[in-house]
């Protein structure tokens, strides 16, 4: 099966302190350290796994610009076949349509059986997926937790709000949007990155493409507007008393606020 | 009519002359056993190169003490005493065996006499009565002989067998010895052979003259049923020990290289990393496997083992050792292997060791573990295959140089503490300064809110005995010491190299810390940087000179035990600085845990050790802090950051607040300096 995942390069809010910048329109982006979308970490793992038990080869796609050619090199290291970078001055700023637009000129190249996504990026509005299978006119489910490739479909399962599963049936080609903890991201070394450091990866622009105009910031809908920190809220509640008090009233609180049932 | 009893060699046995038939066995056990010894050695040639004819001098020296000397052996006293008295016999038995030998193939050789003749008599007896001991030790065993189901079956059998042969070698050879003299000759009194002598003083010389050869035909076959039937087993170190112990490894606190002779910078050519396969380990560490006597000790001290977690050092060797026969066996040609992990060792089995070393400073043949298990460890990095819990903090300590993920311009902000600023100016080196000493204060202790004291402790210290010192600050990174342990040694590399060249800029001439895993990667790890000190080597050696004047402990009730850091300690022998500063001041009450130096038992681990998740049944650290109420102290004295953690969460769990507390050595220090 070719399978092709859509990845994106995010700063790692776990090794970062994300501050607003003077001007107020962006987070500090000095000092920042980045790397791939958790999600679609998980999402190139899973067709990873399709691959070893199916056979096929799978490529990781982004959009950006140099920079984001470290996160091709890490999925690559990880196991993807190919890296491909699409990468063009008028791709700067925009929007999730925009995203997508670029995202299925390039499906429209090539041959892919299954193309996925993270659910979401972590810097990003869980937008891309469906817009892209729209495009395509493809199936799409979201937040998939389990895939099983069967002849020309697969058996999906998709987590809902509150724990439960719902098993789905998809026709192929399709799109999915792959929830963290559908399965355990092997590990990447620096090792292995280097190993891959010197395969060339392919570039394309606005008109290899043939999006000129389609994607840029003067075609988004979706504008920001503004950008901040929202004011700290009361904090934590601290709970006194003996052992036993406050266990009962931790599960009191639990059961009211709907986390126990 | 019998006359005189005949040689072996003139007699007859079944119509073929003595002489000839023990030629045949001879020949014939012999080649069998360098047959087998033949096809034991194809793995050790298909195993990766190991550099182990270094220092023969020194090699030679460690051979005396351990193999000879039996070095570790009374650390075990009732098994160790027994294994003492076994091989001193076996050694004794060594030229009477060979001379018995002989006996058989010639007319003109001699049995062994006189006094050599009477202390072999005794040897044989020792050993007789030895392995009576050591097969009911079998049967009624302790503890540690015991076989978790998950490690497979159980020896005993098989060890009682070989125990058994070694008995009746032993009988044979008395009742060769005793039938010979035929009454006539004296005997070693009170030796095996002597008794038996008593016993068959009534028998007619024919009755004896049958028995003299028919001990010795029992003798021949025993020992070369024994010879050949040991390499199968557990007995096979009798053969191999020697090797091993020779062999052994000499630098302690160090890791083995991804590839003897092949140097860091023609790493990237090296196709595959780590152990894999069994043909992956190097041909010592498959001599280990050989060597290994099953006899529970490594297991009997391994902290991992003792809270349940899924390793056991024993059966970490048994299950290769097992493989290693199935894999290549003696009788025709090597199959198929299959990838260690996922085969005979589980991943959480590989991830659960601390590498605390309690394994190795107790094995009587000096078998290596940790480099085992780093090199398993290298390989499954290279697969991907590492737990989540431990792939954030690799990550971060790529992209951060510190495991935590937090910001490098923020590594130095343990120093703006209020009142620590105020009375301790801690220089910053970039390379302007003309500082002695730097103060590595590795990731922990920059950055964990509560171990922050204890590098405000060691800068006090540092600050008021007179020390010109400085830190790295944002320039330091982690020391790597763990990242190298787990397995991660490409990481590793770029973290020493990092940090040796901001050390190299710093133009300091000594380097100390408060991190006995920085002290250990720093000492061992690193080539060309400054000499390193642990803080309590230092403290210790001002206390001496007067430079520290330590006054009185306030609370006269307290009493102390002084909890070995693995890394301080096993690894780099720094047992008595610390208890030499406790002593040293006034009025502390200072007791030893029933497990103290190089036995000292791990807290739970550091480095990366501090975000795996283990399977156990407790933490390591409960039982330690219960060792130390055991030993009727209320404070605990450790010189390592991680101990620290690994303390006081136990102290929590165990619900012992208020009647046991931890303290850093350099904490206490500060505290009693006037």
């Amino acid at each position: 099966m070719e399978i092709l995942v859509c990845a994106r390069r995010v700063p790692d809010t776990s090794e970062n302190e994300i501050e607003m910048n003077g001007a107020g329109d962006d987070i500090e982006r000095d000092d920042l350290v980045y790397s791939v979308n958790e999600p679609d970490n998980y999402a190139v793992e899973e067709a990873l796994e399709i691959v070893e038990r199916t056979g096929g080869t799978v490529t990781v796609v982004t959009v950006g610009g140099d920079d984001d050619e470290e996160i091709l090199r890490r999925e690559m290291a990880m196991g993807a076949k190919n890296g491909v970078l699409l990468s063009d001055d008028d791709f700067n700023g925009a929007d999730g349509r925009g995203i997508a637009t670029i995202l299925a000129a390039f499906v429209k190249r090539g041959h892919y059986d299954l193309i996925l996504t993270g659910v979401q990026a972590e810097d990003g509005a869980a937008q891309v997926g469906g817009m892209l299978a729209a495009m395509l006119d493809y199936p799409f489910a979201s937040l998939v937790n389990a895939i099983e490739v069967q002849h020309g479909k697969l058996k999906i399962s998709r987590e809902i709000e509150g724990g439960s599963k719902e098993i789905n049936e998809i026709d192929l080609p399709c799109v999915l949007s792959i929830q963290t903890g559908i399965n355990e991201p092997r590990y990447v070394g620096m090792r292995g990155i280097r190993q891959v450091a010197s395969i060339p990866i392919p570039t394309f622009g606005a008109a290899d493409l043939g999006v000129d105009g389609d994607a840029g910031p003067a075609a988004a809908k979706v504008k920001r507007m503004d950008y901040f920190t929202p004011p700290l809220g009361k904090g934590a509640e601290m709970l006194e008393g003996s052992t036993e008090a406050i266990v009962d009233s931790l599960i009191g609180l639990l059961k009211a606020k709907g986390g126990l049932n | 009519m019998v006359e005189a009893i005949e040689s072996p060699s003139q007699a007859t046995y079944w119509f073929i002359q003595g002489r000839v038939l023990f030629w045949i066995i001879n020949l014939l056990g012999s080649a069998c056993f360098a047959y087998i010894v033949a096809k034991r050695t194809v793995p050790l040639i298909r195993g990766q190169r190991d550099i182990r004819f270094d220092r023969p001098f020194i090699r030679l020296g460690r051979l005396l003490q351990y193999w000879f000397g039996q070095w570790r052996h009374p650390r075990y006293l009732t098994a160790g005493v027994l294994h003492i008295l076994f091989f001193a016999g076996f050694i004794v038995l060594v030229i009477h065996t060979v001379a018995l030998l002989a006996l058989g193939t010639s007319a003109h050789a001699t049995a062994t006499g006189g006094l050599y003749g009477a202390i072999s008599d005794y040897a044989a007896t020792v050993v007789f009565f030895c392995m009576m001991v050591a097969i009911v030790r079998r049967i009624l065993k302790p503890a540690r002989y015991a076989v978790p189901a998950r490690y497979g079956k159980a020896h005993t059998a098989d060890a009682i067998f070989l125990l058994a042969l070694i008995a009746v070698l032993m009988a044979a050879d008395s009742l060769f010895e005793a039938s010979r003299a035929a009454g006539h000759e004296p005997l070693a009194v009170m030796s095996l052979p002597w008794m038996l002598q008593g016993a068959l003083a009534a028998a007619p010389l024919a009755v004896l003259a049958n028995l003299c050869l028919g001990a010795y035909l029992v003798h021949e076959l025993t020992f070369f049923f024994l010879l050949c039937y040991r390499p199968f087993g557990i007995q096979f170190h009798v053969e191999t020990s020697l090797f091993t112990v020779f062999f052994a490894k000499l630098d302690r606190g160090t890791v083995k290289p991804v590839r003897w002779g092949v140097p860091d910078e023609q790493l990237d050519q090296v196709k595959s990393f780590g152990v894999k396969t069994f043909e992956d380990f190097t041909w010592k560490h498959m001599l280990d496997f050989y060597s290994c006597a099953d006899c529970g000790r490594c297991s009997d001290q391994c902290p991992a083992n003792a809270v349940g977690r899924p390793l056991s050092p024993r059966f970490l060797t048994i299950k290769a050792r097992d493989y290693c026969f199935q894999h290549f066996p003696v009788w025709g040609k090597a199959n198929n292997g299959h990838p260690l992990i996922g085969g005979i060792y589980s991943e959480d089995e590989i991830w659960s060791c601390t590498t605390c070393g309690a394994c190795e400073a107790e094995c009587p043949l000096l078998v290596e573990y940790i480099d085992k298990i780093v090199d398993l460890r290298r390989g499954m990095v290279d697969d991907g295959k590492v737990p989540q819990s431990l792939q954030k903090p690799l990550k971060a300590l790529e992209s951060r140089g510190n495991p935590f993920g937090k910001m490098e311009k923020k590594r130095a902000d343990w120093l703006k503490a209020k009142d620590f600023q105020a009375t301790c100016d801690v220089k910053i080196l970039n390379g302007g300064h003309n500082t002695d000493t730097l103060y590595f204060v590795d990731s922990i202790t920059s950055y964990d809110d509560r171990i922050q004291a204890i590098g405000r402790a060691t800068a006090q210290i540092l600050n008021r005995s007179g020390e010109d010192f400085g830190i790295l600050g944002a320039a330091e990174k982690d020391s790597g010491h763990d990242v190298r342990r787990f397995g991660e040694e490409t990481l590793f590399m770029a973290l020493r190299e990092h940090n040796t060249e901001a050390i190299k800029a710093s133009g300091v001439q000594r380097i100390v810390t408060s991190d006995p895993h920085a002290y250990n990667a720093l000492k061992h790890d690193y080539k060309d940087v400054p000499p390193v000190e642990h803080i309590s080597e230092l403290i210790a050696r001002k206390v001496h000179a007067g430079d520290i004047k330590l006054k009185e402990v306030e609370d006269v009730n307290n009493v102390y035990a002084y909890h070995d850091p693995c890394y301080l300690g096993r690894h780099n022998g720094v047992y008595d600085a610390p208890r030499q500063v406790l002593d040293a001041i006034p009025g502390l009450k200072r007791v030893e845990m029933r497990r103290s130096r190089d036995r000292s038992f791990c807290c739970g681990g550091g480095g990366l050790a501090l975000f795996y998740e283990p399977k156990e049944d407790q933490r390591m650290g409960v039982k330690r802090v219960q060792m130390a109420a055991e030993a009727g102290a209320n404070v605990i004295v450790t010189a390592c950051p991680f101990c620290m953690v690994n303390m006081e969460d136990a102290i929590k769990v165990t619900g012992m607040e208020g009647k046991m507390t931890a303290i850093d050595l350099t904490e206490l220090v500060e505290k009693q300096m006037r």
